[in-house]
């Protein structure tokens, strides 16, 4: 084994956050650690990069007994980490980026420039990737920005690569690419610790899975003799059986009820990212925008929402004009936007849950300028309740929650202000299972209760099951229109594979 | 709910932690003058340092406005500097020497006004064109003086206006006005920060401006009070400062006031990236800093080594935030 950790326990602020946790890593094995939010995962990982200190319990590299007290030490003795939040320089060059820390120097100390240069270029051609090293990291898309991360480690002489959700930033082809590189490294003899909530990609590329929760190693498995069901339910701790009878997401059942119309978009555009968008949203519907990163699903919610000028076109709330100047006006209209990027657009981490989940409510909640904390906190009791969110009380920070229960005090903050229509953008992006099913029923119910939401998820099942219809996007237009029942992820991602111009 | 317990005390305290720092810094500064300082617990040096430390309190209050946007205002000596200016032509002017009332009354009224549009011209620089608040301050910094002392001529203007100098020098039970003054405007702005919505939004913003926007947050108008408050603040402090003296020096007014500010705010705990505006922590750091300066002062060490002694204090409140964000 190239990496055992056994017994290891970890505890913060006397609250256990690991409690005989134990991973072993074959040497160019890509192993898999999964578990829900809260399970540990990153508690774990932590550990082993030298982020924290454990507790108690054991950590060998290659069967020595190591005892990392930072990332730099990790990384000196072969252990790589590329984080969730990249931690590049976005402003300096690929090279510079790529060889930080480890310059090759000349004559006089200095920087070798062209040796750097040509390095850079070679670390990244094993890769398949091919830019301008002088280029600022910065102008390359997400996902080269990824892979550089991952050069970087390995053109470090990494033993073992450790990834944090690495594809949750890229698009279908990027995912590939990154898949290469890991059967790739895989190949060379390192290995890849790969730890992800899309049990999928699980499939595609990892040997080995390691399932934690509650701070406990609950399972170890070989993919090839394990499925999907078995993982979750080592996950949830349930029963197999069970989940099967319970359908594999809370969106199943959707019947088209259509009621009244509530939202029209018509020819909208609001730049090079978003075209041409042609929308309806009745009452008691989900609305699915369907389309590869990029197609200008989110830039559609933002133009339905008032964020973006319309260059063109129309939106209609119940058939007149809505004159959104921007996203108070939207609110007061009865919208609600659930943003994507949890962390830059939606929580303000600093503050309390109580404070996050009233703020797009503050206008109702003032007498005068003075809150009514008394109703605030009535609110926020009322919603922590009925959405299930775990916290200690409702004062504290909302850093310090679990990323689905942020996610269902946000998808609090929108439906205290009552609106008539969510538009929600990956509303169960980088939550845990439970939590993912818990949130599609909170918005079911919703919409059942004779509102309606538009629903952006770059996962097909989540899209196929939950949608009334789903509007299919490519290159900033909407090009075509599924209807349920009748969907299936085949058909969807037959129309989004499909030549817009042949559609039409 | 043991466990939820345990999280409660340690969400807790932290939020505390500055003002008990401050408290215990002002602990040790005050034992420390009581046993070395000639005649330091004597009402008359309470009422000296309050006298003094009232126009710093005053400015540092806004200046923690603005850091809890994540911004700065660096004009805020320049404002001072500017309606001190003021004040003095106006009642000194021909038409209004004949009512001495009215006089006084638009000496602090027009100088007030005149500071709100400076930091109404700050805010606005900053909310619609997204200026680097740095940079947009940067400009009155440099002209709002350059205004002040072309005003005078130059000149020192010296005046004998016992009404107008009654807020630099007058007493209320015992104590100066502006001492007063400096703790109504700090109750009146806490019940702002933490009672109003618009206190709710400034904290929001300054914690995450994309995010208060996005939720309907009025973001633009929230930033300008924020301005409009520090600089009439500003204001305010120029005004106490001349009518402390009975004369105003364009050039002096005020100078490097926006550092002391800036100080004051950092050590009663306010983070620069914004989020957090503690009112009474500014107040108590301008106390703690004038305290300092005091000593010093009252012990024969040079003004320049109170520099350097402010400066140590400064060090150790970041230090302590520091420790605090880990």
């Amino acid at each position: 084994m190239l990496l055992h950790m056994t017994e290891i326990t970890k505890a913060f602020a006397g609250v256990p956050a690991l409690d005989a946790a134990s991973l072993e890593v074959a040497p160019g094995e890509v192993h898999a650690l999964i578990g829900q939010n809260g399970a540990g995962k990153s508690t774990l990982i932590k550990i082993l990069t030298g982020v924290y200190r454990r507790d108690g319990g054991d950590v060998r590299l290659d069967g020595v007994d190591t005892t990392l007290s930072s990332p730099r030490e990790a990384q000196a003795v072969g252990i790589a980490t590329i984080y969730q939040e990249l931690n590049l320089v976005p402003l300096r060059s690929v090279t510079e980026n790529i060889v930080m820390g480890h310059e090759p120097r000349g004559r006089l100390g200095l920087i070798d420039w062209g040796a750097a240069h040509a390095r850079t270029r070679e670390v990244l051609a094993r890769f398949g990737i091919d830019v301008d090293v002088r280029a600022p990291l910065g102008a390359y898309p997400t996902a080269i920005q990824q892979l550089v991360a991952i050069a970087r480690a390995v053109s470090l002489d990494a033993r073992l690569v450790v990834m944090d959700e690495p594809t949750s930033s890229l698009d279908a082809s990027e995912i590939e690419v990154l898949f290469g590189v890991v059967r790739e490294l895989k190949r060379s003899g390192v290995s890849v610790l790969y730890v992800s909530h899309f049990l999928d990609e699980l499939f595609a590329i990892c040997d080995r899975v390691t399932v934690m929760r509650d701070g406990r190693t609950v399972a170890t498995r070989a993919i090839a003799r394990t499925g999907k069901l078995e993982l979750i339910a080592d996950m949830l701790g349930r029963d197999t059986l069970e989940i099967e009878a319970e359908g594999r997401t809370q969106f199943g059942g959707a019947e088209a009820k259509r009621g009244a119309e509530l939202l029209r978009a018509r020819g909208v555009a609001t730049g090079p990212r978003l075209r041409r968008f042609d929308m309806a949203l009745h009452r008691g519907e989900i609305v699915g925008l369907g389309g590869l990163l990029g197609a200008g699903r989110t830039e559609a919610a933002r133009a339905l929402f008032g964020v973006d000028p319309l260059r063109e076109g129309a939106v209609l709330r119940e058939g007149a004009p809505a004159a959104h100047g921007g996203p108070a006006d939207a609110i007061a209209a009865g919208i609600g936007f659930l943003t994507e990027d949890r962390k830059a657009d939606g929580i303000v981490p600093d503050m309390s849950v109580r404070e996050n989940v009233t703020l797009a409510v503050l206008p109702r909640l003032a007498r005068r300028a003075r809150i009514a904390f008394a109703e605030e906190r009535a609110l926020v009791e009322r919603f922590v309740e009925a959405l299930g969110i775990k916290l200690a009380h409702i004062d504290q920070p909302i850093r310090e929650l679990s990323g689905g229960n942020q996610q269902k005090a946000l998808l609090a903050r929108w439906l205290a202000t009552e609106p008539e229509i969510l538009l929600l953008d990956e509303p169960t992006r980088g939550v845990d299972v439970g939590a993912k099913r818990e949130i599609q029923r909170i918005i079911r119910d919703y919409v059942d209760r004779g509102f309606a939401a538009v629903l952006i998820s770059s996962e097909f099942e989540e899209l196929v099951e939950g949608a009334d219809r789903i509007v299919v996007m490519h290159e900033g237009r909407s090009v075509r229109e599924l209807t349920n029942p009748g969907i299936t992820e085949n058909a969807l991602v037959h129309a989004l594979a499909h030549d817009p111009k042949a559609a039409a | 709910m043991s466990e939820a317990g345990a999280t409660d005390r340690s969400a807790r305290i932290p939020s505390r932690l500055p003002l008990h720092g401050g408290l215990a810094a002002l602990a040790v500064i005050v034992i420390f003058n009581a046993a070395i300082t000639p005649n330091f617990l004597q009402l008359q040096t309470l009422f000296v340092n309050a006298s003094q430390v009232a126009p710093i309190a005053i400015v540092a209050m806004g200046m923690t406005l603005v850091i809890a946007t994540g911004g700065i205002d660096l004009s805020v000596g320049a404002v001072m500097a500017l309606a001190g200016a003021l004040a003095p032509l106006i009642f000194l002017s021909d038409p209004l020497a004949a009512h001495p009332a009215a006089g006084v009354a638009l000496a602090v009224a027009v100088p007030l006004i005149v500071a709100a549009a400076c930091g109404l011209f700050n805010g606005a620089l900053v909310a619609f064109l997204g200026v680097q608040p740095i940079i947009a301050t940067l400009i009155l910094f440099i002209s709002g003086r350059g205004v002040a002392q072309v005003l005078t001529n130059g000149n020192l203007q010296t005046f004998n206006n016992p009404a107008f100098a009654s807020i630099g020098t007058g007493r209320l039970l015992g104590l100066p006005v502006q001492g007063w003054l400096a703790l109504a405007i700090a109750g009146a702005l806490w019940w702002g920060v933490t009672r109003t919505v618009w206190g709710r939004y400034l904290l929001a913003i300054g914690g995450n401006e994309r995010a208060a926007y996005l939720s309907g947050g009025p973001v633009a108008r929230v930033k300008i009070a924020a301005y409009v408050i520090c600089g009439t603040l500003a204001g305010l402090a120029g005004l106490i400062s001349v009518a402390i003296n009975s004369a105003s020096d364009a050039a002096r007014n005020g100078n490097l006031m926006e550092l002391d500010a800036i100080a004051a705010a950092v050590v009663g705990g306010a983070l620069l990236q914004g989020g957090r505006a503690p009112i009474f922590g500014a107040v108590l750091g301008a106390v703690i800093i004038q305290l300092i300066r005091y000593t010093l002062l009252a012990n024969g060490v040079a003004d320049e080594v109170a520099l350097i002694a402010k400066a140590i204090i400064i060090l150790a409140a970041v230090y302590v935030q520091q420790r605090r964000r880990e």
